[in-house]
């Protein structure tokens, strides 16, 4: 097996040329890779401030933020006690409703749905809401509670809560 | 360079320049003149010839409609409007070409169910079935690709859900569908690269087609009784006998494919794609193209996202590996009893999968696609190599000539026991 030292040469100039040539086409390919990364400007997140004065209890209003539905709801009293009923240990993604919100009228979500990504339904009154009266997904149909949260349906995670403040009473900054 | 090399005459001396320089007219003659079709096969083995010249369809309207088309959120959809109304033919290049991207799959479809019928996928043609499986894969992506460009309803929320399927990976997920889509939704970034790739990708289908024919030439076609060419008796010439017969099938399909793009042109088009683009509004119904329908259907038919999308995929996938799944010798389901039910029970099955994919999945719908999932993996898992096992195939012709033997009565051949004369092979090589 012992191999002469000229072998021994020949073996690592060969190994250390393959190695660099390696990490040089890796090297090569990786800006080509990032280069379909979200560029600086798509990452800038920007931020939408909303007047929330207008909306009447029970009512909710869809804005875009980031190029995404976000969903304002103002709860009425019997939302919020079936949203704070639930046993979070009983859900598919547990979460209290208290961690869910800021101001317990107020409920701000993404309208994404969590399974491939469609719009619910629920923001208008005559749509459907689903069996846990709030928010229903008909591509696939996932059913959402009052809370936003995953209660039916092929949907893995809770509805987002996007980053938000309260500049005041009738003002909410999303982002 | 070696000297011996022989090379090849041709009566035309343009021809003769060429070919001491290049070897490529005697490649054609091989391959597309003398190269020897079993005389047995029937239309079906038409449908290869019938997608490449789609294929080719597709590249030329394509190339056209990227002349008048914008790939910006704020221009798509007004750009395809106005290459319907205002550019000269245009809405005859847009018909061609969405029409024409159904009635591909459907050739390939057929292609396809010739293929696994026939149990053309068998020894020695694995590889060549392989790449067919990759073409097939390259074509569903390049017409979801095509499919995003015209910026409709369906457009936006069909890319939404599709690039949304990356994002049941574990760990990864997430950051995979944000490069995908080179924004956090699908936007202009991603607009933009799908019709770079949309693009692109016909011509690497046309590279991986050249593969695919190449390697069914090295051991010759299958045929509907799966057995090898003997003699010169078994076979006839591709030129004049294939290409005449192929040129009848392509005139058939331009009759069906006119029928359509002239008279009904929206007949497998979604209404909601004449609607733009409303990332806030998902239509009531997403439904894919019918030609992915049975796909989506083994998607929504599982209630977990990893595990619908994984069996998804896994239902593409599977098909790389058929001729490992398949024990039985013998290639045609015309001398396999048992197997030939299953395997139209198959097609039904896929059939079944593809209509409840376009209709809400709840109830009876649901159902049916449960129960089509568990016989389409049943069909490959089970069902192929347990009945390769167990099925006694019917007896097979001694040869290709046989089979005509056979069919014809021998009073009319007046060979003796059943052998036709010379003069009636003649014939039969018609
Ligand atoms: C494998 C071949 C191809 C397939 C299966 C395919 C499929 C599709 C599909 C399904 C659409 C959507 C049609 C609609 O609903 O309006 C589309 C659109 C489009 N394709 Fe292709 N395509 C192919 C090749 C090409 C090529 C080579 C180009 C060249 C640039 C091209 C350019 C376009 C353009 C510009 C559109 C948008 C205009 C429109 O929507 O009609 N395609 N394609
Ligand atoms: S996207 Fe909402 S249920 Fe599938």
């Amino acid at each position: 097996m012992a191999k002469k030292p000229k072998n021994k040469r020949r073996d690592f100039l060969q190994l250390s040329t393959v190695t660099l040539g390696a990490v040089g086409t890796a090297a090569f390919i990786w800006p080509f890779l990032k280069s379909m990364s979200p560029a600086e400007d798509t990452l800038a997140a920007g931020s939408t401030e909303v007047d929330i004065s207008a909306i009447e209890e029970g009512q909710s209003i869809t804005i875009k933020w980031r190029g995404k539905p976000v969903f304002i709801k103002k709860r009425t009293k019997e939302e919020i006690d079936a949203a704070k009923m639930v046993q979070a240990s009983d859900l598919r993604d547990p979460q209290d409703d208290a961690d869910r919100v800021q101001k317990e009228e107020w409920l701000v979500l993404v309208g994404v749905c969590t399974h491939l990504g469609c719009v619910p339904l629920g923001q208008k009154v005559s749509d459907m809401k689903g069996e846990y009266d709030g928010w229903y997904c008909p591509c696939h149909g996932s059913h959402y509670d009052t809370s936003g949260r995953i209660r039916k349906g092929p949907a893995p995670k809770n509805l987002d809560v996007p980053p938000y403040t309260f500049l005041n009473d009738n003002t909410i900054k999303i982002g | 360079m070696d000297k011996n090399r022989k090379v090849h005459q041709f009566k035309n001396p343009v021809l003769n320049w060429i070919e001491f320089r290049l070897p490529i007219v005697s490649y054609f003659k091989k391959e597309y003149g003398d190269y020897p079709m079993p005389k047995n096969c029937n239309y079906f083995w038409s449908f290869g010839a019938l997608a490449t010249i789609t294929l080719v369809t597709m590249i030329v309207s394509g190339i056209f409609l990227a002349m008048n088309y914008t790939p910006h959120t704020d221009m798509a959809f007004d750009s395809v409007e106005r290459i319907m109304r205002d550019v000269n033919y245009g809405w005859l290049m847009r018909y061609i070409h969405s029409n024409g991207a159904a009635f591909f799959f459907i050739i390939v479809y057929i292609h396809i169910v010739r293929a696994m019928y026939f149990g053309s996928y068998k020894y020695p043609r694995e590889l060549n079935w392989i790449l067919g499986v990759f073409i097939f894969l390259l074509m569903m992506a390049t017409s979801f690709l095509g499919y995003t460009l015209p910026w409709g309803q369906m457009s936006y929320w069909g890319a939404t859900v599709i690039t949304n399927l990356f994002s049941a990976i574990p760990f990864i997920g997430e950051g995979l569908k944000t490069w995908l889509l080179g924004d956090y939704n699908v936007g202009n970034a991603t607009l933009n690269r799908f019709f770079a790739l949309h693009y692109v990708l016909p011509f690497v289908i046309f590279g991986v087609v050249g593969l695919h024919v190449a390697a069914v030439h090295v051991h010759g076609s299958n045929n509907p009784d799966g057995i090898d060419i003997k003699t010169n008796n078994d076979s006839v010439n591709f030129f004049p006998y294939m290409l005449i017969k192929d040129t009848v099938a392509m005139c058939a399909f331009g009759v069906a494919i006119s029928a359509v793009i002239f008279f009904g042109p929206n007949l497998m088009a979604e209404v909601d794609n004449y609607i733009p683009a409303d990332p806030l509004v998902t239509p009531a119904h997403i439904v894919p193209n019918w030609y992915l329908a049975p796909f989506y259907a083994i998607l929504r038919a599982v209630p977990d996202k990893l595990g619908g999308v994984l069996l998804m995929f896994g239902a593409i996938v599977i098909l790389f590996v058929l001729p490992w799944l398949d024990r039985s010798k013998v290639r045609s389901c015309n001398y396999r009893p048992i197997y030939k039910w299953f395997m139209m029970g198959f097609f039904v099955n896929f059939f079944a999968l593809g209509y409840v994919g376009m209709l809400p999945a709840e109830g009876l719908y649901l159902l049916i696609a449960r129960v089509g999932l568990l016989y389409y993996f049943g069909f490959f898992f089970i069902i192929t190599p347990f009945v390769g096992w167990i099925e006694k195939p019917s007896k097979l012709p001694l040869s290709i000539s046989d089979v005509y033997a056979k069919n014809i009565a021998p009073n009319i051949g007046g060979g003796e026991k059943g052998i036709p004369s010379p003069a009636m092979q003649k014939d039969t090589n018609l």
